[in-house]
């Protein structure tokens, strides 16, 4: 009985969790445009997705401001995290404190006052704008996941390899990230992904002729969201299904290659 | 080996950046469109480049709250903009508006029809500032078979026989503009004692109304989930198209008569190119092409003459005589002490 509940409890979960994509999958292959009416079985909204020069222009902005936003972001989190590290007790907490505020700040704030920085410096609003506000949202998050590897590392091994006759940066490179790369690594996937479907500050830091899917798929809201769009987030829905299939994989083969050793 | 790739990888990605800044500082001709999501048909934009040779760069809102102030901070200087009637009243007052020359503009005057210009007076007293784009009614859309007796009145959403059945525009204006109305009242009104009445109007009709939505009423409307909907015009055409038991009327009591129009900012950088651009869309087979893209009444009457479907080129829904129909308006800008009092009656509405 109890067992029964356990399962029906967890079949509610999924299905909470669920529904919401297998509409949009449902629909994506849906003749008819209106949502109201099932029309038949379809791939127009696929081939048209690929005919949208629009859209995969879209695409194409998002994926490059988040490839390279999350990865100057890392980069520069990863240094910050080595100097907040090497602090005193006193002006270390301070200055997690003070990486953690954007955080924490409403995205709106940050939004506009970005566009008011941007204002004030007469930058000209398009894709480098939108680059830079991203990096400043991210660079929190990277430190946030680095810190914690850093406060694990052995302060002895690198100090023992430097000892041996290795360059401070050979040091560095063959003794330290090996140990932190788990930390900077989440880190820039989690950059990647705040960067990805960040609507609010791209809309205040954007110029004219600049789109993200998210900014994009907004404008659509009076007319009707297009069914290319549908299909659009059921394809990558799937990559990112597939993505942690695969890296959990391979992660459950290393270690049972581990145990046989 | 690594490293090498990590290398190449970093150049090619140094490549793009720098193809794309190097697009956007070559020194040539263009024009910059700020319009509505999903306004117009884009191939229409490509043939203006050919055939001008002007670069258009093309950008999108989704409300005019959302596009005014981006335009009022100065963030980007846009060329072109497509606001709606209120707000290009708005735009006016505060001086953002450029004055346009119609000789520059002959396609307008030769093929928008007079009555648009007469209808747009009403937020561009003389007609110097706008150039009609698009415009339509809002009515009200029923079920033929889930209605009994006929529906010519804003009075039958207060009939408690379709309780559960109806759907309201969820906006302050739209919503107040049904209850006004249905008074016999001005739909641009300060009057508080007449407010105050539409207010509790609006309240004794809550239970009976099965929900406040915006873009939901198309679907809800053609998956019978709903008897009567308040409904724009634009839509009204493509919900018929999908169910054949939908009606779409402009109620005895009047309505308000919405039009979206092309203006030119104070600040634009290309003012010439903007008025190639806005002559360009005043063109009979372009407007015909954005007619058929959007599917929102084009006031261009050259165009509609064009429209190969008589049965749409004579629609009464979609291209309504004006004079026919008596008490039409337009939305006019309240002013900010205006525009909070009507949002203080709203959330009095909405909570209660």
């Amino acid at each position: 009985m109890i067992k029964t509940l356990k399962h029906l409890y967890t079949a509610l979960i999924f299905i909470f969790l669920y529904a919401p994509i297998a509409t949009l999958l449902v629909l994506s292959f849906n003749a008819s445009k209106t949502r109201a009416k099932w029309g038949g079985f379809t791939f127009k909204w696929y081939r048209e997705l690929f005919g949208n020069q629009v859209i995969l222009q879209a695409l194409y902005n998002t994926l490059l401001i988040a490839f390279l936003s999350a990865a100057i972001a890392t980069l520069m989190g990863t240094v910050a995290s080595f100097s907040i590290h090497s602090m005193k007790r006193k002006s270390r907490s301070l200055l997690i404190g003070i990486t953690n505020i954007p955080m924490l700040n409403a995205e709106i704030v940050t939004g506009i006052s970005l566009m008011l920085l941007f204002l004030t410096l007469r930058a000209k609003f398009g894709f480098y704008t939108v680059l830079l506000s991203h990096i400043t949202f991210n660079i929190p998050y990277v430190i946030l996941s680095v810190m914690p590897k850093l406060k694990q590392l052995n302060p002895h091994v690198y100090q023992a390899a430097l000892d041996l006759g290795a360059s401070p940066f050979y040091a560095f490179y063959k003794v330290i990230l090996p140990d932190i790369l788990p930390g900077v690594l989440s880190g820039f996937l989690m950059a990647f992904t705040m960067s990805l479907d960040d609507f609010i500050i791209t809309h205040f830091t954007k110029g004219p002729g600049l789109d993200t899917l998210s900014t994009k798929i907004y404008t659509e809201v009076r007319k009707g969201i297009r069914p290319e769009m549908y299909s659009l987030s059921t394809l990558i829905f799937i990559s990112v299904l597939l993505l942690l299939f695969l890296g959990n994989k391979s992660s459950y083969l290393s270690k049972e290659k581990f145990h046989e050793k | 080996m690594k490293k090498r790739l990590v290398l190449i990888l970093c150049f090619s990605f140094t490549a793009f950046l720098l193809n794309a800044c190097g697009s956007s500082s070559e020194n040539k001709e263009e024009v910059i469109v700020y319009n509505w999501g999903e306004y117009i048909d884009p191939d229409t934009l490509a043939m203006f480049e050919k055939e001008t040779g002007i670069h258009v760069i093309y950008d999108e809102y989704e409300t005019n709250e959302i596009m005014y102030p981006r335009l009022e901070a100065g963030a980007s200087a846009y060329d072109v903009v497509c606001p709606s009637d209120y707000m290009i009243q708005k735009m006016i007052e505060k001086d953002m508006l450029s004055e346009i020359n119609f000789e520059h503009i002959p396609n307008a005057k030769a093929n928008i029809g007079e009555q648009y210009f007469i209808q747009s007076r009403e937020f561009d007293p003389e007609n110097k500032y706008s150039v009609p784009y698009c415009w339509g009614t809002v009515g009200i859309l029923y079920n033929k078979t889930m209605v009994s007796g006929p529906i010519d009145s804003w009075s039958v959403l207060w009939d408690p026989q379709y309780t559960d059945n109806i759907l309201m525009q969820d906006s302050v204006r739209d919503a107040f503009m049904v209850a006004l109305k249905r008074k016999g009242y001005s739909m641009n009104t300060l009057d508080s004692k007449e407010l105050e009445e539409t207010k509790n109007d609006l309240i004794e009709q809550k239970p009976l109304a099965q929900a406040y939505v915006i873009d939901q009423v198309r679907d809800k409307m053609i998956g019978n989930e709903a008897a009567i909907g308040v409904i724009y015009s634009g839509e009204a055409i493509y919900t018929q198209r999908e169910n054949e038991n939908l009606e779409y009327v402009i109620p005895k009591e009047g309505t308000n008569v919405w039009i979206d129009s092309w203006v030119i900012p104070k600040n634009a950088p290309n003012k010439e190119n903007a008025e190639k651009f806005i002559d360009f869309m005043c063109r009979p087979d372009i407007a015909l092409l954005n007619f058929e893209y959007i599917t929102y009444s084009t006031p261009n009457e050259e165009a509609r003459k064009l429209i190969e479907d008589k049965e749409i080129q004579n629609s009464p829904i979609a291209f309504p005589t004006l004079s026919d129909y008596d008490h039409l308006e337009t939305y006019q800008y309240l002013g900010e002490e205006g525009e909070a009092m009507y949002n203080e009656l709203w959330k009095e509405v909405k909570s209660n």
